[in-house]
């Protein structure tokens, strides 16, 4: 493979792939912390 | 009898007389001797500056056999390096030790972290566009990453060669982060965004959720990126033991004796890869510019994906936040602060930066993590 070829792929599949990935991440991060809230401690007696 | 006083004397000073017929090996000296004042005295990651400067000392020593077949050094980089188990073990004393709490109350900071690392792809291309093969210049491009372990991580599988270069580029200017970053943070910002205040992180984080994270991460991940996994497992184990709360005796094994015993050894084997036959090339030089370079555009990327942000909520974000997107963790995180708090005194980024240095953290991974599963994609690595 070419470099160009190579380098081209690498700055988008990696590049997009990155972002993607951590995009994915902090929506399934954000879904999990709506699904379990902290939730305030309760007073005993 | 006299003869054989002559030959004894002579086995003496062999190493003096080999030292004067290779110039390279007393620059390396002096390279050791560097790098021990930057750890020493000037506290630049001392913990491995020391054993890296020792390390390249004793191996520059003529007729030195520390890492000949049977040397001592040799066995330890067998045994942890050419098995790239070293850097994952520090891995998990990294996530045990890493609170990601910051970056769960705020998820979008995620992306911070994901623009915290193109760095390493526009580096790649550069070392590419300056004749490097492939995998060299990927390995070099890892610089980015601002991240050691996974430098070594990579750079001991697809260019061993080049491991002390690469080291030594990542640990020196991860260090240098405080210097690197604020002239590049003031040029690409106004006046008024540096300003920006922004109100405090009020979501805290359930036990729940920061006990999955390190699970969800590891799948999600391993699924997207399968030849990473090793990278993202160890540290996400690690980040689990912290949050379970239930093995401290594990956490801290890892976070203390574990990770200092591995330190050790790591910093030993870089060092000795610091042959001066092997080191002392316009090769390394170019290097070392290449990543200086890497966390200079990382920085420019986390910065403008900030101005991005800026743009998506308002007005209401601070841009220089951005910069915290890379993995040198929590340096990058405080020079954002000091560096908001120089423009605005009731500005308090603190933990917003917090937020994306953990995410540049995780991200840093993520990134080594895709780029192995791209090139292994292409046939490039198996």
């Amino acid at each position: 493979m070419d470099n160009v070829t190579f380098g081209v792929t690498m700055l988008i599949c990696g590049m997009g792939g990155t972002i993607l990935t951590l995009w994915v991440m902090s929506l399934v991060m954000g879904l999990l912390g709506r699904l379990f809230p902290e939730k305030p401690e309760q007073k005993e007696g | 009898m006299a003869e054989a006083i002559v030959n004894g004397l002579g086995g003496l000073t062999v190493g003096f007389q080999m030292l004067a017929m290779d110039w390279r090996n007393l620059i390396m000296l002096f390279v050791g001797f560097i790098l021990l004042y930057l750890g020493i005295k000037k506290d630049c990651e001392p913990l491995l500056l020391v054993p890296i400067g020792f390390g390249c000392i004793l191996v520059n020593i003529p007729l030195s056999d520390v890492m000949g077949h049977e040397g001592f050094i040799r066995a330890i980089y067998d045994a942890g390096i050419d098995t790239e188990l070293f850097p994952l073990l520090i891995f998990i004393g990294i996530g045990a030790m890493t609170d990601f709490g910051p970056v769960l109350a705020q998820p979008s900071t995620f992306l911070l972290g994901a623009a915290g690392q193109f760095g390493i792809f526009l580096t790649l291309l550069l070392a590419l566009a300056l004749g490097f093969p492939q995998l060299h210049a990927v390995s070099i491009g890892i610089i980015g990453a601002c991240d050691g372990p996974t430098a070594i991580y990579v750079t001991s599988k697809f260019a061993p060669e080049l491991l002390g270069a690469v080291s030594v580029a990542a640990y020196s200017y991860m260090s240098l982060v405080p210097i690197i970053q604020p002239p590049i943070m003031r040029a690409l910002t106004t006046k008024k965004e540096r300003e920006t205040a922004m109100k405090p992180v009020a979501r805290p984080v359930s036990k729940m959720t920061k006990l999955l994270f390190p699970l969800v991460i590891t799948i999600l991940g391993g699924i997207i990126a399968p030849k990473g996994l090793p990278l993202l497992g160890t540290i996400m184990l690690g980040n689990l033991m912290r949050e379970s709360g239930v093995v401290g005796r594990l956490t801290k094994a890892s976070e203390n004796e574990i990770a200092n015993v591995v330190t050790l050894f790591l910093g030993l084997c870089i060092g000795a890869t610091m042959v001066g036959s092997a080191f002392v090339k316009a090769q390394t030089l170019i290097i070392l510019c290449l990543g200086f370079l890497a966390i200079c555009l990382d920085t420019v990327c986390g910065v403008l994906m900030g101005k991005a942000m800026r743009v998506v909520t308002g007005g209401k974000f601070n841009p220089l936040i951005g910069a915290a997107g890379i993995s040198a963790f929590p340096m990058a995180a405080r020079v954002v602060q000091k560096e908001g708090q120089k423009w605005n005194k009731k500005s308090y980024l603190l933990m917003h930066a917090m937020g994306a240095n953990a995410g540049g953290q995780v991200g840093s991974v993520i990134a080594a993590a895709v780029m192995l599963s791209v090139l292994a994609g292409m046939g490039i690595i198996r």
